[in-house]
């Protein structure tokens, strides 16, 4: 096992897994020569070729569209859509597309590919670098979304990934990439997709939390438990489909929930899991079930007040929490 | 440059002759049969929907040339079909069975294309390479790009046939679509329909040029456009694409003249918008049944009394059809939850 960052993580898997399947083949904007604008491929046009390495055309939807067709006939696309920012091109090709291949013909064709792309904000990216998509995405039955947190999960759920026979929608978050790190074994692995973890066990509070915001939230669970409340951080790590019996537990453990997420919060991601909540656990709950989200305009402003207002912080968390514990 | 083959030619025939094509006049006769089982098949499907068995219809009639004369170009089996909802003669000549065509129209359980779950001519089969179809246009364009990418990789010497009407034409996934089967020299065939009308919307409202295929010298592929309503003609320019793509030299840009004699579907009025003299011309002097019933003559390929025959012969195969798919079970309910996701 070697430590490694999240970007280092998903590079060493994705090169691994070309080396493994000859069917895999990564395409999007920047990903041959320069080796993708955060350099997840750097290296990769060299060794694999460019074939394998395929530089696209500045256009999301064919970077989706002819990965569909990939798909279709035989390879394993690893498509990389460059900011999240980027991808609503394609998303007739995502949602009407690459969901729905297996379910319109009935299981006769499938679409196993991977689109990789780095979302989230808190870089300075404004509205166009920082945005979180996983709300446009949840919505589609038919195609998986992966948001890891760690470099272990980026690893092992990448691999598992490329390999699922369906599509999947694998989020990065950028702000993630160089400053998590972590032990990740040195041969390919998989985590299973659909399967949430428990990231840090406690009794009081149940926090839902993925990505940047599972650090934070397990920050401000340090900072809470020195006086006295204990906070179990549920990472989802795929949210489609989602862990459900894995939060219901823990919901019905502590009975007291608060869901964190950095996109905003009108039909954000956290209202179907506090819905989901107050549906199968209503019984077990003590307090509301509460929601710490992006605020709900278009997008994150770039100067730096406005882009520290619009982002979740440690801070708010444990504010959250503490609010919470009072109930 | 674009080329043309057969345009801007009057002939009640066709300007071509079978034999320079290497075709033999069983070949010819054959084209005939399909183009005419095209038609009728397509007739009955209507029938169907008048009558309450089927929900919706959306016809091919008057495409029947450039459909024949395309898939009649193509190797079933090895090449890959990405159709639009207009080809059900396409279907035909790779040689899917009218029956499992018949299935699709009346949304049985059995429906090879999606069990019944689609909309009648949302194509798909299987067995032979035809991949399954969404309603938005085009959006099998750049997918066509990334099978025949998938193909140049294995290094196969399989075609993709994509085909698109020209208000498909007008979406971006026909210029990123095209524009990287360009870059990478795809053994792809583009396939515009061109039948002047997007629904109700006419040509000069959806592009301020006269032929697609000019568009191909911007992609750098070769732009050919030919007369739809010869299916001679378009065997002839789908071959030599064809045979392009097979060599190594990459896609083409393949326009075909064509026009639909019907409304767009079984839910539209094309009296709002188009001229009864221009419908009847086609339905006429330029339907590509006719042009070829002629050529028939003229070369003495066959007689009224052989044409009875195929129509007899034809008749009987949308007769089974309609009959045998009538008598087939729904789709069941309780299987509308699977293949949502793959499950062992």
């Amino acid at each position: 096992m070697a430590v490694k960052s999240i970007l280092e993580a998903i590079h060493d898997t994705l090169w691994k897994a070309m080396e493994a399947d000859e069917r895999v083949v990564v395409l999007g904007e920047d990903v041959g020569a320069k080796g993708g604008v955060f350099r997840v491929t750097a290296g990769f046009l060299e060794h694999f070729g460019e074939e394998r390495v395929i530089d696209t055309p500045l256009a999301e939807l064919s970077i989706v569209g002819v990965a569909i067709g990939m798909a279709i006939n035989g390879l394993l696309p690893v498509a990389e859509i460059q900011f999240a920012d980027f991808i609503h091109p394609a998303f007739d090709q995502i949602v009407n597309e690459a969901a729905r291949i297996r379910y319109r013909s009935n299981g006769a064709f499938e679409c196993p590919m991977v689109i990789r792309t780095p979302y989230g904000g808190g870089i300075h990216g404004g509205l166009y670098h920082s945005q979180s998509i996983e709300g446009f995405f949840t919505h589609v039955p038919g195609l998986k979304v992966i948001a890891p947190s760690t470099p272990y999960d980026a690893a092992g759920l990448l691999w598992a990934a490329i390999q699922d026979r369906d599509p999947v929608l694998y989020l990065e978050h950028k702000k993630t990439y160089r400053l998590i790190k972590g032990e990740v074994p040195d041969e390919l692995f998989t985590v299973p997709i659909g399967k949430g973890e428990i990231k840090r066990p406690g009794e009081d509070i149940t926090v839902i939390a993925y990505g940047l915001m599972l650090h934070y939230a397990l920050e401000a669970a340090e900072r809470v438990a020195k006086d006295g409340i204990s906070v179990e951080v549920v990472d989802p790590r795929t949210l489609l489909p989602v862990d459900k019996e894995l939060i219901l537990e823990s919901v019905k453990k502590t009975s007291k929930v608060l869901i964190v997420h950095e996109d905003n919060k009108f039909m954000g991601f956290g209202a179907e899991l506090a819905a989901t909540i107050v549906e199968e656990a209503f019984e077990w709950l003590d307090a509301p079930v509460k929601r710490l989200c992006g605020p709900d305009v278009p997008a994150m402003p770039y100067n730096e007040p406005q882009e520290n207002w619009f982002m979740i912080n440690p801070d708010k968390i444990e504010a959250a929490i503490r609010d919470l514990a009072e109930y | 440059m674009t080329e043309f083959i057969a345009v801007g030619v009057e002939t009640p025939s066709s300007v071509l002759n079978h034999v320079d094509l290497g075709l033999t006049d069983d070949d010819v006769l054959r084209m005939y049969e399909l183009m005419l089982l095209a038609r009728r098949l397509d007739e009955r499907m209507e029938i169907l929907q008048r009558q309450g068995k089927a929900h919706f219809h959306i016809s091919c009639r008057g495409h029947e040339a450039t459909q024949v004369g395309c898939a009649y170009a193509l190797e079933a089996g090895k090449d890959w079909l990405h159709p639009y909802y207009r080809d059900l003669g396409v279907l035909l000549t790779i040689g899917v069975p009218a029956r499992d065509l018949m299935l699709s129209c009346l949304a049985k359980k059995n429906d090879p294309a999606s069990g019944g779950r689609q909309m009648p001519a949302h194509w798909g089969y299987k067995p032979l390479n035809v991949v399954t179809q969404s309603s938005p246009v085009a959006t099998q364009i750049p997918q066509a790009a990334g099978i025949a990418y998938a193909i140049k990789r294995r290094r196969e010497d399989a075609v993709v046939y994509v085909s698109f009407g020209e208000g498909g034409s007008s979406k971006g996934d026909f210029h990123e679509g095209l524009n990287f089967a360009g870059i990478h020299r795809l053994p792809v065939i583009f396939v515009c329909e061109n039948n002047r009308y997007a629904i109700s919307v006419a040509q000069n409202k959806q592009m301020a040029i006269e032929n697609v295929a000019d568009r191909a010298a911007g992609y750098g592929m070769a732009g050919v456009v030919v007369d739809g309503q010869d299916v001679l003609a378009v065997y002839k320019a789908m071959k030599e694409a064809v045979e392009r793509a097979r060599r190594g030299e990459g896609p083409t840009l393949l326009e075909a003249k064509t026009y639909r004699i019907v409304p767009h579907s079984s839910d539209d009025d094309d009296r709002l918008y188009r001229p009864r003299e221009e419908v009847e011309y086609y339905r006429t002097v330029n339907d590509p049944l006719n042009r070829l019933r002629n050529y028939l003559f003229e070369k003495g390929i066959a007689n009224q009394e052989m044409l009875d025959e195929i129509e007899a012969r034809v008749m009987g195969v949308v007769n089974d059809a309609t009959d045998w798919a009538e008598q087939q079970p729904d789709p069941d309910p309780a299987d509308a939850m699977k293949h949502v996701y793959w499950d062992r």
